[in-house]
């Protein structure tokens, strides 16, 4: 391990948190700005009994690691842009096999090729709703290099946990923003395990749910001789074609998630005790609204600042609960509202809304949520 | 009266029979010549995995009592790679059909190939889309009649031993389900070879293929294998296509040669270049 401090960019310190996490076998194909991730993989893993391969394209790398999980791996993807847009069938075969793996997406500016050099926090809605059909996803948002490097560990575990793909939704920025990473000594990570079925194969089920909802696993190889298919399934892991499957199937798959948001939820919180006016912000336009909120208050300003770590499942909760007591909700993001209207829905008409809109391509400049915080607290 | 077990039910999925197929399908045949070179083998059957796509052959995968994975349409070779390339201890077989492999999937098929994966690919090849009902393939022969092709198609169609092998497979055959003993030795050539192994197998698709262009019944078109067929092993691959004037089929083993899986080079190379530095996946 390199454990102590270094200076590196954020996609650098994501490879290093997934080595970190345990992961040793990535798949991916080359796409600015992520290209990164998988070049540190590609140098490091060879040293570390890890195994990287470049892909013909997303499609494969997004199935590759997900075969490599099921023979025990402990896998990651990376990429950006419309590379993202070709994994959405993946991610939504990882959640409907429960298939525990980490997708990364430097985000970059769109739809289509876009630019593919600069930032762009466009694909949020995409991360939770990409796929085709009904499931949750868990995504979490670093604002630093370390935090690249600390979120990815979490991916990882939250992966684990809870049987489902987790997505490290990263900028442009984070991934090409240089910074002091401190990693720490491996007995100081705190890594989740897999839970293995430790079951007999007679009376194995592969996708009968322990108590939190979540099935124990097995790998190929053991003997199980187990089933797992796309298609809806029952708890033996075979095809069922009906209605009542696909309930109980989907149900779980949705409730192992939003049953556990609480626990899920990481947010950063500063200043929301009387505050009037409430900033809601994410990645690299956190940094930045942090900036213009401190400014802000040395106007003395009532303003707050919710920084969101976990974006899916969304805090809605924590929103609903400050909703009363607010003038104001200010959400800028680099896209043309996408959180905005989850902020809308939690605080369901009982506060103003500021959506502060960017196309991508940069970031916002401080004065930006600075006028706006400004405004709001009128 | 005791029930007479037929003697390949120890590899099935007895509970998920009666299986999807349409009565004279040829992909049950296939699945017995497996089920034949499984025997044949002698593997320890906690080791071979089977990973399908989609459609009618990527249902294989669901009757046969092994480790067993249903993927994407397409995408059963880039799953079974991360499976293969992670754990060499285990034969990976990848069963699935001539859309899947050859159409959605030909990106993957010509790379697997390329990097030499230990994996064995058998394609069951029935000249259309069957699942969806009958559309046309790139296996399709010139001016067959599918429901996309309702005058007939009008594209060249793949000859999937020559493009397995000049991707560089290191095992190519082809048979087909007249041809059971043969099929069956085939397969456990391929499982039996490292690297990436390709065993086509030509089958009739009655409700769809044949009714559509008359080609008769199954039964039909099994004596049609029997009379067409040419056995030539070691026959150019190039000279295999299944659009030659005189209709024949040219089936045996074409390529069978020795070279390094990925897995194998990975390992050496970077042993190689990192010397004591390199620590091996799972080491």
């Amino acid at each position: 391990m390199l454990a102590g401090t270094h200076f590196i960019n954020g996609d650098v310190s994501c490879a290093e948190g997934a080595i970190a996490a345990g992961c040793r076998f990535a798949a991916g194909y080359p796409i600015t700005p992520s290209t990164e991730v998988v070049e540190r993989l590609a140098k490091r893993f060879p040293s570390v009994g890890g195994v990287f391969i470049q892909m013909e394209d997303e499609l494969a790398s997004s199935i590759a690691i997900q075969g490599a999980v099921w023979g025990g791996a402990k896998a990651m993807t990376v990429t950006s842009g419309p590379g993202m847009s070709l994994m959405m069938e993946h991610l939504g075969y990882a959640a409907m096999t429960e298939t525990p793996c980490v997708f990364v997406n430097v985000q970059r500016g769109g739809p289509s090729t876009g630019l593919p050099t600069l930032p762009g926090q466009a694909d949020i809605m995409q991360a939770k709703w990409g796929s085709h059909g009904d499931y949750r996803i868990i995504a979490l948002s670093p604002n630093s290099p370390q935090e690249a490097f600390d979120l990815t560990i979490e991916c990882f575990n939250l992966a684990e946990e809870y049987r489902t793909p987790v997505l490290l939704m990263m900028d442009e920025c984070i991934g090409h923003m240089l910074g002091k990473v401190i990693i720490p000594h491996a007995s100081n990570i705190s890594l989740r395990t897999r839970h293995y079925s430790r079951r007999k194969a007679e009376n194995y089920k592969p996708f009968e749910p322990r108590d939190n909802g979540v099935p124990g696993f097995v790998k190929a190889g053991d003997g199980y001789r187990f089933h797992m298919t796309g298609l809806t399934h029952n708890e033996e892991g075979y095809p069922v074609m009906t209605a009542d499957a696909q309930r109980i199937l989907i149900k779980r798959l949705v409730e192992k998630i939003d049953n556990n948001a609480d626990k899920i939820i990481h947010v950063q919180k500063s200043k929301l005790r009387n505050a009037e006016v409430v900033v809601i912000s994410y990645g690299i336009t956190s940094r930045i609204a942090q900036y213009a909120i401190e400014q802000a208050r040395k106007e003395k300003i009532k303003v707050g600042h919710i920084r969101l770590v976990t974006i899916w499942p969304f805090p809605e909760s924590l929103i609903r609960g400050i909703t009363d007591q607010v003038k104001a909700f200010i959400v800028p993001e680099i896209n043309m509202g996408q959180i905005v209207h989850e902020v809308e829905r939690a605080a369901c008409g009982g506060a103003e809304i500021y959506k502060l809109s960017h196309a991508g391509g940069s970031v916002f400049s401080p004065k930006e949520i600075y006028d706006t915080i400004v405004e709001a607290s009128k | 009266m005791n029930e007479i077990a037929n003697p390949m039910d120890k590899l099935l999925r007895t509970d998920r029979i009666p299986h999807i197929w349409c009565q004279g399908c040829g992909i049950g045949i296939s699945v017995n010549c497996f089920a034949h070179a499984l025997e044949k083998l002698e593997l320890d059957l906690d080791k071979v995995v089977i990973v399908s796509g989609i459609g009618c052959t990527g249902r294989v995968a669901g009757y046969l009592k092994l480790d067993s994975f249903h993927t994407t349409h397409g995408r059963a070779i880039p799953f079974a790679t991360g499976l293969a390339i992670t754990r060499p201890d285990l034969n990976v077989v990848v069963y699935s059909g001539d859309g899947d492999l050859a159409a959605i999937g030909g990106n993957h098929f010509i790379h697997a190939a390329r990097r030499n994966v230990n994996l064995t690919v058998i394609c069951v090849n029935n000249f259309n889309y069957a699942m969806t009902g009958g559309q046309v393939a790139p296996t399709t022969p010139l001016e067959g009649i599918a429901t996309t092709a309702p005058y007939g198609n009008i594209e060249r169609p793949f000859n999937l031993p020559f493009l397995a092998d000049s991707a560089g497979a290191v095992y190519v055959a082809r048979w087909t389900v007249y041809h059971v003993r043969q099929a069956a030795r085939a397969m456990a050539q391929a499982m039996d070879r490292k690297g990436f192994s390709f065993v086509e197998i030509l089958a009739p698709c009655p409700t769809l293929y044949l009714r559509r262009n008359r080609l008769g019944s199954s039964l039909d078109y099994l004596k049609m294998y029997k009379q067409k067929s040419r056995i030539m092993n070691s026959a150019p691959t190039k000279t295999a296509g299944l659009d030659n004037k005189a209709g024949e089929i040219i089936v045996g083993r074409f390529v069978d040669k020795e070279m390094p899986t990925w897995r194998e080079n990975y390992d050496a190379h970077h042993k190689d270049r990192l010397a004591s530095r390199f620590v091996a996946y799972g080491g």
